[in-house]
């Protein structure tokens, strides 16, 4: 056997438990089939649900929260792991197969060192004696470009930034000489600007360490960057499966290329006009603390446009929206908007004033009421601003629902029997219910899979034409404000350092950090890390 | 739907007394304080359940006196809960002084043992029924306070929460349409334990002799008059105990079913 990992036939399955309903079984994953070379890293890709972390895990003979393996077999080194029993399955998992997890933060205990986490299996397994694993961890950490690789392991979790903790996490994986590592969306919490660190170091560690791995991502111009090989998932079936560059430049099947093509919506950029929004000035801290989070901060919004304020967590670009809604009121500045001057506590506001200035939240589920059927959801806003009642609200809510290209047959459900981007579809009517001018997006489709994303920014921007209403669009993913902005303000630090129409922002010269922040946006093509680290090499040479 | 065995039977049993306590009078084979038979007689065809201390009969003596004490629990748990939860969910929402100036009274009167509070209050006021459900309804609310505003604080900084302040709801709205349904199904579950609680507390009250007065019936009490008769080996004080214990475990299968079935928590307990 030349491979190191095969699956032949795997089948995966889960029972649920409806409510009012008898439980039933379910499958997972349909009976996928591949083989992984020694050091070659194969790229598992699909949207949630795909089935993709599941088979990650089957790769260590384990189903997470009552999924099971039902059928198939999972091969490594030449052993059927599903055979092994407890002892066998016991000295494969954190030796010969180890795992990196999405959340560094919540996979690192608090209250131990990370040194001693990180050389922990290895020396569970009898591996090496604890000085050689501590020589390791020092190696990894500087190869893994951690700053004081000598000194990094005495810390504690929370005493380093979230990029450090996943490459803490990357170390461990790699501490014990696995043959193969499973990382299980390593980067999609993180920053941009961040994970493209994080990215090379873990790129570079599986080509010194010459181990093989399953990089599980859904976002296709990441996996592009470090496999060899990739594999597409939907709905637990393999949809394609190729070379990374095959995939990239020359994908099959429809499904793929409607990945590749993702965000690649063109929207020229309007004109500007008499403002239907302006910030002035704006100063804001939260009660109880001596920081500034917002620093004079100004920005305008014509009607019928789109201001997209763009910047990484911690940024202040949310908090930016707290003040305008009137959540936050701003220690100093003013918000002139439709005409008016706007009070700066939400007490103070009219109801046309709140009626005209509408949100939407990132995470539809926790924005809706999960005990209020959809015709509830959108209905409460015609009848609190406008009065309707009966049939004639059911009809507006109808209406409502056809503009947000749902159809019948939803107004009685209730949240939980929606997807994902039907529910994010009903928070887009529940706002646009209420007529406004003005409706603040707060990263409404980071939490969404990238077609259902490009379908929810699409319906925003048909609305925007029909209905001549204004977004403030805060985000943190560059291709979408490509795709939908008029004008943008990149936030750093609570500050606005570059501000303007879309074609000027995104023009050069620029400045450092926003240089930073476009060239971290990963881009649908193989070798654009390469070249990004390169051309960084090359300007801090010139520096 | 299917109904677990354990919950059926709670079920079954806790509409048993429920519908025993509400048609009381049709079921009693005798009045409530009709004297019918010599002392402590045991049980025949005459008199199911034998007589009591002063010859009448227990098992009417039982019915009526359920009809006592569950009406009073009951009573007293709607009035525990409506307090309690409306007063929990507004401090919760309100916050800022309010929820302080509620949260630290409620300290206040819970730092007092309950059983101790009322029995002060129930030794200068006229103890009537009305006086009873009120002492044990509001002295129990600072429990119901507690849950009601921890859940409520959760819930409060929900999105869907904040979607209708900025849409310019009123508390009204926010409590009773936002809060509300979602808190609901803890709150349904701590409402079985809260009523056997009230159960437990009004006939400690009677068998005190602070509580339902006599001749009107009620499980405490018939345990305080026919507690002597335990010397002499007649077992008349021990019907009253099973039937609160009977009701205490059945009511309590039927919430724990309640709150399996609505938490989301699935695999769970059950």
């Amino acid at each position: 056997m030349s491979d190191l990992l095969e699956m032949k036939n795997l089948k995966i399955g889960a029972t649920v438990y409806p409510p009012d309903e008898a439980p039933h079984d379910i499958e997972i994953v349909k009976g996928v089939s591949f083989a992984l070379e020694k050091g070659k890293v194969l790229g598992l890709i699909g949207e949630s649900g795909a089935g993709k972390s599941t088979i990650g895990l089957a790769s260590m003979g384990y189903g997470r929260g009552g999924v099971e393996i039902t059928g198939g077999e999972v091969w490594i080194n030449g052993r059927d792991v599903l055979k092994g029993g407890m002892k066998g399955l016991r000295a494969l998992r954190g030796a010969e197969v180890t795992y990196v997890a999405q959340s560094a933060a919540a996979a690192f205990n608090p209250a131990r060192k990370l040194m001693e986490q990180v050389t922990e299996s290895t020396l569970q397994h009898g591996r090496c004696s604890r000085p050689e694993a501590e020589a390791r961890a020092v190696e990894l950490f500087a190869k893994l470009g951690l700053p004081n690789p000598e000194t990094f392991g005495n810390r504690y979790p929370h005493q380093v930034s979230g990029g450090q903790l996943q490459r803490a996490m990357t170390a461990m994986a790699l501490c014990p000489q696995p043959d193969l590592v499973v990382f299980d969306e390593p980067t999609t919490a993180l920053d941009v600007t961040t994970q493209i660190d994080v990215l090379a170091a873990i790129k570079d560690a599986i080509r010194d360490t010459g181990v093989a791995a399953l990089y599980i991502t859904h976002d296709l111009a990441v996996v592009a960057q470090v496999s060899d090989h990739i594999m597409v998932l939907r709905h637990g079936e393999k949809v394609e499966y190729g070379t990374a560059e095959q995939i990239i430049t020359a994908p099959r099947e429809d499904y793929t290329r409607a990945l590749v093509s993702v965000r690649q919506i063109d929207h020229p950029e309007k004109a500007p006009a008499e403002p239907v929004l302006t910030a002035s000035n704006i100063t804001a801290r939260y009660a109880g603390t001596a920081f500034d989070v917002l620093k004079d901060v100004s920005v305008a919004l014509s009607p019928g446009q789109t201001l997209a304020v763009v910047g990484e967590s911690g940024s202040g670009k949310s908090t930016l929206a707290r003040v305008i809604t009137g959540l936050l009121p701003p220690s100093e500045g003013a918000i002139d908007f439709a005409g008016r001057t706007l009070s700066p506590a939400l007490a103070g506001r009219s109801r046309e004033d709140l009626r005209e200035l509408q949100m939407i939240y990132q995470m539809a589920d926790v924005a809706m009421n999960p005990r209020q059927t959809v015709g509830t959801i959108i209905g409460r806003p015609l009848e609190f601003y406008f009065g309707m009642t009966g049939k004639k609200k059911r009809d507006r809510v109808q209406e409502l629902l056809d503009q947000i290209e749902m159809g019948e047959g939803f107004i009685d459900r209730y949240p939980a029997e929606l997807s994902g981007g039907q529910k994010q579809r009903v928070c887009i009517a529940r706002a646009l219910a209420a007529d406004p001018k003005l409706i603040i997006c707060d990263e409404v489709t980071s939490a969404l899979d990238p077609l259902v994303a490009d379908g929810i920014l699409k319906l925003l921007l048909d609305l925007q034409k029909k209905q001549n209403v204004a977004y403030l669009f805060i985000t943190h993913d560059l291709a979408t404000v490509r795709a939908i902005a008029d004008s943008i303000a990149v936030m750093y630090q609570g500050k606005v350092v570059r501000y303007g129409p879309k074609s000027e922002v995104l023009a050069p010269p620029f400045d450092d950090y926003t240089d930073l922040l476009l060239s971290s946006v990963p881009e649908m093509k193989l070798g654009w890390l390469e070249d990004v680290l390169a051309h960084r090499k090359m300007e801090s040479a010139g520096h | 739907m299917r109904i677990p065995i354990a919950a059926l039977i709670g079920l079954i049993l806790t509409t048993c007394y429920f519908v025993v306590a509400i048609f009381a009078p049709l079921l009693a084979p005798y009045g409530m304080a009709e004297v019918v038979g010599g002392v402590w007689e045991p049980s025949s065809e005459q008199f199911l359940l034998g007589t009591d201390n002063i010859g009448r009969d227990l098992l009417s003596r039982m019915i009526y006196g359920g009809r006592t004490t569950i009406f009073i629990a009951t009573a007293a748990t709607i009035l525990s809960f409506t307090t309690g939860a409306v007063l929990g969910f507004s401090a919760a929402v309100l916050g800022g002084w309010p929820d302080q100036l509620l949260s630290r009274f409620i300290d206040l009167l819970m730092s007092i043992p309950t059983l101790i509070f009322a029995l002060v209050v129930l030794s200068v006021m006229p103890v009537t029924v009305p006086m009873l459900i009120l002492v044990m309804g509001l002295l129990d609310s600072t429990r119901v306070f507690r849950l009601a505003r921890a859940v409520a604080v959760d819930i409060n900084v929900m999105d869907y929460v904040e979607a209708a302040k900025l849409r310019g709801e009123g508390y009204r709205w926010i409590i009773f349409r936002e809060i509300l349904p979602n808190a609901l199904s803890p709150l349904v579950a701590e409402m079985g334990l809260r009523f056997i609680f009230m159960v437990l507390f009004v006939s400690t009250l009677s068998f005190l002799g602070l509580g339902v007065q006599p001749p009107q019936a009620d499980w405490g009490g018939i345990v305080k008059e026919n507690a002597d008769g335990i010397v002499y080996g007649i077992g008349a004080a021990l019907y009253p105990a099973v039937a609160i214990a009977t009701l205490a475990i059945s009511v309590n299968l039927v919430a724990d079913w309640i709150l399996n079935r609505t938490t989301s928590l699935k695999g769970g307990r059950g």
